[in-house]
């Protein structure tokens, strides 16, 4: 109760603080001082601490079962294991928004022990732009979504949280994905800053790098948790549906990756300036659509846990308020320094930037139309349409042939010209593509002239990428994403065409055959837990070889709040990947069996890690130059 | 001397890899499906949406509405009915909704072509860009 | 078929006497057709069966109950003790009889006309406003 009332205490202390520092630079802006004093560090050290100590408080108060806080209330149980009662913490519409302000004040922190060597003039702007968006949340925290709510009179016993969303992949999917995803709000400040303190150019190019392969990084991360989470845990063995909530963490994704490319070049070339800006200003605003949408309940989603219109209107007035404001220090600042030097050659690397951006942009605007148009037809015309999966496949899948061949040529391509010979090494690399394509799609059984021109496509681009290991001025970095990029497609591929499936309604005893397969049902088993019971099916796999391979789904009836998940039991090699999981019949004594074969499943967690890695190489590799 | 050896040696790999496919192409398809209905309905029910669930297609989902779903539609395809039959009968009782593919109308005629055109816009754009001085 | 039509061109069995027969056949004498989907499992079919025996009362239509996803002893026993409005009930079995009409789940009620036009359809337990509008729909 106490530890409650500090939480909610500590973050009035916090918003009091942006307002002085907000004041504070603007004054120090207009004296026009040379340096950042350590007084400004230490606020902003301090405006962090606040936050922090918020955010513990609340953690505290869900770990002790607090039911006077309204939100702990809500959201958990005493029954609940402590893992699930601290990540039950930002499992929820409040304490995600605590965590939304955590990051954006720790980036800012960062920012400031990052950026110690730029010109303080560009480092105060930032901090000024950044307090704005850090108050607006602040206020909108306090003001629609505070945490630390009572309630009269207390409770004994709490609602409990979402069992599908008792599950440690999601556990730590929000951190993850929040320090991406808000990481990207330090991108838009430092773009604003760099505007007026005229210091679009190189160095600002370097210094705001590392941002935004932070936020990549995370963001990656945080999308595969996941789509993980979603694999195993919602029980039909897919792991990417095009939902709006997946969409809203891909579109910044999209953006970021958009915006890596043309930073690079700004910073070897000093080109692309208006645009560099414009991607910066629009990844943030991405992520604020993205809150908007999942956080106004204007989506009816599973992951949407919030439907109280005032929430909505908020953040879109806020992002329209940022976005007016981008626009209008966009249009005086414009043509103010961003008179552009260089000439671009057609054979260069800078037009294969200007080509990926080209592609990732319209990507972009796919899932985003995808995304909003439904909502807007509901809104306007009153008709009810579904986006789904072959809409995007049908807009996405032939670009990316294209895409992967501009991809495979615009490594070795040079900055400002480059002199195209085709070798025998090329000869050679083509070669080997059209044969690997041909026989993957042999092996998948469709003889299909557009998947063998996908197959073709990427393979040249993992045999490209490989290719540049071998040479000199080799970049490791973007040798591993664009690796891990090209085999995750190919994963991905390959898992669709090559997956195999059965339902069946079984008793125990009974068996059933799926493509050399056959799977024996044992039986059933009821062992109780702490927070739910748990019935489970023990299953026997024969492989080909004759093997046996045992798995074990359950169905958990948690007691509270009540509710039945069905948990897929998941054997996993190398080639494939077994997946099983039960659901109970209705009035009968049979149980729904579905054995899914999914093939090369592994794979495709294990190239975005790689995707993810080479982010990593790209931060870590101070002195050497980064390339693309 | 070495350098020939080693061209003769990628030319044999070349070969062996040329008769290799050749071999492979040679043989038939052999992949017959155990029970075609069967996979027709889940092809059709994966682009279905379960109307009572949340964010979920028929084929996903286990609820009764889900599951009588995916007898009708087997029973639908069982006597005799296409795809398109099954998917048109379906939007007729349901609705638009339900269908994942929002097909090409009066209402989503925007939502295809607004994507396309803004790549060719891109396009234009680019194109000028580098062939400002040529 | 066009939007309000339904659907009605197929064989059904009856609860009772387990006759089977062409449902479109079986729709004829009455100007209106109420078709009721319950099931003996379902609770909200419980509170909505007061509702469907004033109705019955309606000389203009014709009720019929589809027993959905049921078992016949269950169904039997469920119209003993709330009372049976129906003058015939068919077997909906597996669910697809419901589907081809287009309906979600129990309980749903579609009222019909002689031209097999659907007049009104109520997804969920009937309810008084309900009862009162399909009353003075049949009036007119």
């Amino acid at each position: 109760m106490i530890i409650s009332q500090l939480g909610y205490y500590s973050l009035i202390f916090g918003l009091l603080t942006s307002i002085f520092i907000f004041f504070n630079s603007s004054v120090q802006i207009k004296r026009n001082d040379t340096v950042i004093s350590s007084k400004t560090t230490g606020l902003i050290g301090f405006q962090f601490f606040f936050v922090f100590i918020s955010f513990i408080s609340l953690i505290y108060s869900f770990i002790i079962s607090d039911f006077s806080n309204e939100t702990v209330y809500s959201n958990s149980h005493t029954t609940k294991p402590l893992f699930y009662k601290i990540t039950g913490t930002w499992g929820n519409h409040e304490g995600s928004l605590l965590l939304w302000l955590l990051v954006l004040t720790g980036v800012l922190l960062g920012f400031i022990f990052k950026s110690r060597h730029e010109p303080s003039s560009y480092r105060r702007l930032t901090i000024l732009f950044h307090q704005i968006i850090i108050i607006g949340f602040f206020v909108f925290v306090l003001k629609t979504s505070n945490p630390f709510n009572e309630i009269f009179p207390v409770q004994t016993e709490g609602l409990g949280l979402n069992p599908i969303l008792q599950d440690p992949a999601l556990g730590i999917h929000p951190p993850i994905l929040y320090l991406g995803y808000v990481g990207t709000s330090i991108i838009f400040s430092a773009a604003l800053a760099s505007m007026i303190s005229n210091y679009v150019n190189k160095s600002w190019a370097k210094n705001i790098k590392f941002w935004i392969l932070f936020s990549w990084i995370f963001l990656t991360g945080g999308i595969l948790l996941g789509s993980i989470w979603a694999y195993y845990e919602l029980g039909w063995g897919g792991f990417w549906f095009w939902d709006p909530v997946e969409n809203v963490s891909l579109m910044p994704w999209l953006s970021l990756t958009a915006l890596l490319h043309c930073i690079v070049t700004l910073e070897k070339r000093e080109l692309f300036k208006k645009w560099t800006i414009v991607l910066c200003i629009i990844t943030f605003a991405l992520s604020m659509v993205g809150t908007f949408l999942v956080r106004s309940g204007i989506l009816n989603s599973v992951h949407t846990f919030a439907n109280d219109p005032s929430r909505g209107i908020y953040i879109l007035t806020f992002l329209l308020v940022l976005v007016l404001l981008s626009f209008v220090i966009f249009t005086i600042y414009e043509n103010k320094n961003f008179i552009q030097k260089s000439e671009i050659f057609p054979l260069s690397k800078e037009t294969a930037v200007l080509i990926n951006n080209w592609f990732i942009l319209y990507f972009l605007s796919v899932v985003l139309i995808g995304t909003i148009y439904p909502i807007f037809l509901d809104v306007i015309m009153d008709e009810q349409i579904s986006v789904g999966p072959p809409f995007y496949n049908k807009l996405i899948l032939p670009f990316l042939i294209p895409f992967a061949l501009f991809m495979s040529i615009g490594p070795s391509m040079r900055w400002i010209k480059t002199n195209f010979k085709i070798g025998l090494k090329n000869f050679l690399i083509i070669f080997l593509t059209l044969i690997f394509s041909f026989i993957t799609i042999y092996f998948i059984g469709k003889k299909n002239v557009f998947l063998l021109l996908l197959f073709v496509g990427f393979f040249y681009l993992l045999l490209k990428s490989l290719d540049q290991l071998r040479q000199r001025t080799k970049n490791f970095a973007q040798i591993l994403s664009h690796s891990g990029f090209s085999l995750l497609l190919i994963s991905i591929l390959l898992n669709s065409f090559l997956s195999n499936e059965t339902i069946k309604n079984i008793q125990v005893g009974e068996s059933f055959v799926l493509k050399n397969e056959k799977i024996i049902f044992k039986k059933i088993a009821v062992e109780k837990e702490k927070n739910y019971e748990s019935i489970i099916g023990f299953f026997e796999v024969l492989d080909e070889k004759n093997k046996i391979i045992n798995l074990r789904p359950e169905i958990r009836i948690y007691n509270e709040p009540e509710m039945a998940t069905s948990e897929a039991s998941i054997k996993t090699t190398l080639f494939k990947d077994r997946f099983i999981t039960i659901n109970i019949i209705k009035d009968q004594n049979f149980f729904n069996v579905r054995y899914q074969q999914k093939p090369f499943m592994i794979w495709i967690w294990i190239s975005t890690l790689i995707i993810m890695l080479g982010g990593l190489f790209a931060i870590f590799k101070k002195n050497k130059e980064f390339n693309i | 001397m070495m350098r020939m050896f080693m061209k003769l040696k990628r030319l044999l790999k070349i070969k062996i890899l040329i008769i290799f496919i050749l071999t492979c192409l040679s043989f038939n398809n052999t992949a017959i499906s155990s029970s075609f209905s069967e996979e027709q309905t889940i092809n059709i029910t994966k682009n279905l949406r379960c109307l009572i669930c949340q964010g979920q297609t028929i084929h996903e989902s286990n609820s009764d509405f889900a599951e009588s779903m995916k007898k009708y539609i087997k029973g639908e395809l069982e006597s005799g009915k296409t795809k398109d039959e099954v998917f048109s009968s379906l939007i007729e009782k349901y609705g638009q909704w339900i269908v994942y593919d929002p097909g090409i109308s009066r209402n989503t005629l925007l939502l295809w072509s607004l994507p396309l055109l803004l790549f060719l816009i891109g396009g234009v754009i680019i194109a000028k860009k580098i062939f400002r001085k040529i | 078929m066009s939007d309000n039509n339904i659907f009605t061109d197929f064989r059904v069995q009856t609860l009772v006497e387990e006759k089977t027969i062409n449902f479109e056949k079986f729709l004829s004498g009455k100007n209106f057709y109420l078709i009721n989907i319950w099931s003996s499992w379902c609770e909200p079919c419980r509170d909505e069966s007061d509702k469907l025996l004033e109705l019955k009362n309606d000389t203009t239509i014709m009720m019929i109950g589809i027993n959905y996803k049921d078992k016949k002893k269950n169904a039997l026993n469920f119209l003993k003790l709330y009372g049976n409005p129906f003058e015939e009930i068919f077997v909906d079995k597996k669910g697809t009889i419901s589907i081809n009409f287009g309906a979600y789940g129990v309980p749903e009620t579609f009222l019909i006309n002689n031209d097999n036009k659907v007049l009104k359809k109520y997804v969920g337990p009937l309810n008084d406003e309900d009862v009162y509008e399909i009353k003075k729909i049949t009036k007119n």
